[in-house]
């Protein structure tokens, strides 16, 4: 393992060592959203492991990692209890800073942005500010039409923010993190 | 002995029935949950899959202001935060570097030993031993009991779970009178946060868990996450287009069933706030 590699950064940022992987495929076999993916898990592994510049950069640039859901099954089922989830999120961090965010995922990232958003300001998720400033940015301004009201009826949707008093205090937290990237 | 109480955002929203129906049965077993006040958002899939400092602080905050609280027990029903909450006390527990600077930001110090519950750990020690002598209208019908992903993994933090093939749940509605049927999907992802971002995801991923529930006989799913409840319940229709079929199974949480066993009415428990209506009756 080069200090250069991905696989390096991974292990000092998550302290996972890849090399522990040997291929036996039980992540991806288990794995949900396998069938959505560019590169499945058991392969970015191996080219996490194969330290190739190219392999590095279409990790960080594939679907894969975005489409991962965290569900924790190919954690629980590795022989090697190598935390891949933990991978996962070590990866797109990587890729949402450096602005390689897949085209396909943007509406998955621009979602977390406009939940980081509504976060930041109340202290609270606001569902409705969340589904607003998420078509506002995503531009799919006529999605789920029909449910907002039916979910107001039945008292599900706040039109209002339940606001933290200590606004000030979370705001420290926020202050210097990068919740916008390059692109 | 102070138990502390941590909603969490969906709970004061999409999720209110599963906060109403939590507070209900806790009410009749005659124990008190304390709400943090002024409790903070997770940041939950947001803050881990974009920055990870968030995703450590966010919880860090609510813990600290539990333990200010002088709480004994922290009780978070959604299993999202309570993943969240339970990693961010390991996360400070293996790394003093982080739990330094999370600290100097908060401005409050941390003990971090604060005893954390997700609802069937809550439900297992405070409820059910009393169960025999608060169940008055017994359930009567079969139900299929759905997990997910946060209640039973990581295994490796969720050590006390089957993860494979949980049970507390099932055990849990059969002392309400209920049968448990056995069935494959127990653990299988619903689509969890990509209920708005890539919905057709969740149609299929959910829409082969509630197939499973109906083929094998269930009258009702019971959940204990409220994006589990989303996907099943509010996303019904894209379920349906996926599986280019009608199906009217109600998603029922584990704390709403509770309560209609104990005898409080439909409206107590939150039954009516649901997308697909909810008729249970005696199937056999």
């Amino acid at each position: 393992m080069n200090k250069e590699d991905l696989s390096f950064k991974v292990r000092q940022s998550t302290e996972i060592n890849v090399n522990e992987c040997y291929q036996c495929g039980k992540c991806t076999a288990g794995c949900p959203v396998a069938e959505h993916m560019d590169l499945r898990p058991s392969i970015i592994m191996r080219m996490l492991q194969s330290g190739d510049a190219v392999a590095e950069e279409e990790i960080l640039r594939s679907l894969s990692i975005w489409l991962c859901v965290t569900c924790e099954t190919c954690y629980s089922r590795c022989p090697m209890e190598l935390d891949i989830p933990k991978i996962m999120d070590y990866l797109r961090v990587r890729s949402y800073n450096e602005g390689k965010v897949h085209r396909d995922a943007r509406d998955i990232v621009t979602f977390h942005k406009s939940f980081l958003n509504t976060v930041e300001s109340n202290g609270r998720l606001h569902e409705m500010g969340l589904i607003l400033d998420y078509k506002m940015h995503s531009g799919n301004l006529f999605q789920d039409v029909m449910l907002a009201p039916e979910m107001f009826s039945k008292g599900k949707l706040s039109v209002f923010p339940e606001r933290i008093k200590d606004l000030k205090g979370l705001s420290r937290l926020f202050k210097g993190q990068t919740k916008n990237n390059k692109s | 002995m102070k138990i502390g109480f941590y909603p969490g955002c969906s709970l004061t929203g999409s999720s209110r029935e599963y906060n109403e129906s939590l507070l209900a049965v806790a009410k009749v077993a005659g124990i008190e949950l304390c709400e943090i006040s002024d409790w903070n958002c997770c940041g939950s899939t947001a803050a881990h899959n974009l920055n990870r400092e968030l995703s450590v602080s966010l919880p860090a905050r609510n813990l600290a202001l539990a333990e200010l609280e002088e709480m004994d027990e922290l009780v978070v029903p959604c299993a999202a935060c309570y993943n969240r909450l339970v990693m961010t006390q390991h996360e400070l527990a293996e790394k003093p570097e982080i739990k330094a600077l999370i600290e100097g930001k908060l401005k409050m110090t941390l003990r971090n030993d604060i005893r954390i519950l997700n609802v069937l750990q809550f439900l297992e020690k405070h409820i059910v031993p009393r169960l025999d002598e608060l169940v008055k209208s017994p359930l009567t019908y079969d139900v299929a009991c759905y997990y997910g992903c946060l209640l039973v993994r990581p295994n490796q933090v969720m050590k006390d779970e089957r993860f494979e093939d949980p049970m507390t749940m099932d055990l849990i509605m059969q002392k309400l009178g209920a049968n448990a049927i056995d069935w494959p999907f127990k653990t299988e992802c619903c689509g969890a946060g990509f209920s708005v971002s890539k919905t057709e995801i969740v149609g299929e991923l959910s829409g082969k868990i509630v197939r499973s529930a109906v083929d094998r006989g269930a009258k009702a799913i019971v959940v204990a996450c409220p994006m589990c409840h989303f996907n099943l319940d509010m996303r019904r229709p894209v379920i349906e287009s996926y599986l280019q079929r009608k199906i009217d199974i109600p998603v029922i949480y584990i704390t709403q069933a509770i309560a209609l066993a104990m005898g409080l009415s439909a409206q107590q428990a939150g039954t009516q706030r649901h997308f697909v209506p909810v008729n249970l009756t005696v199937n056999r």
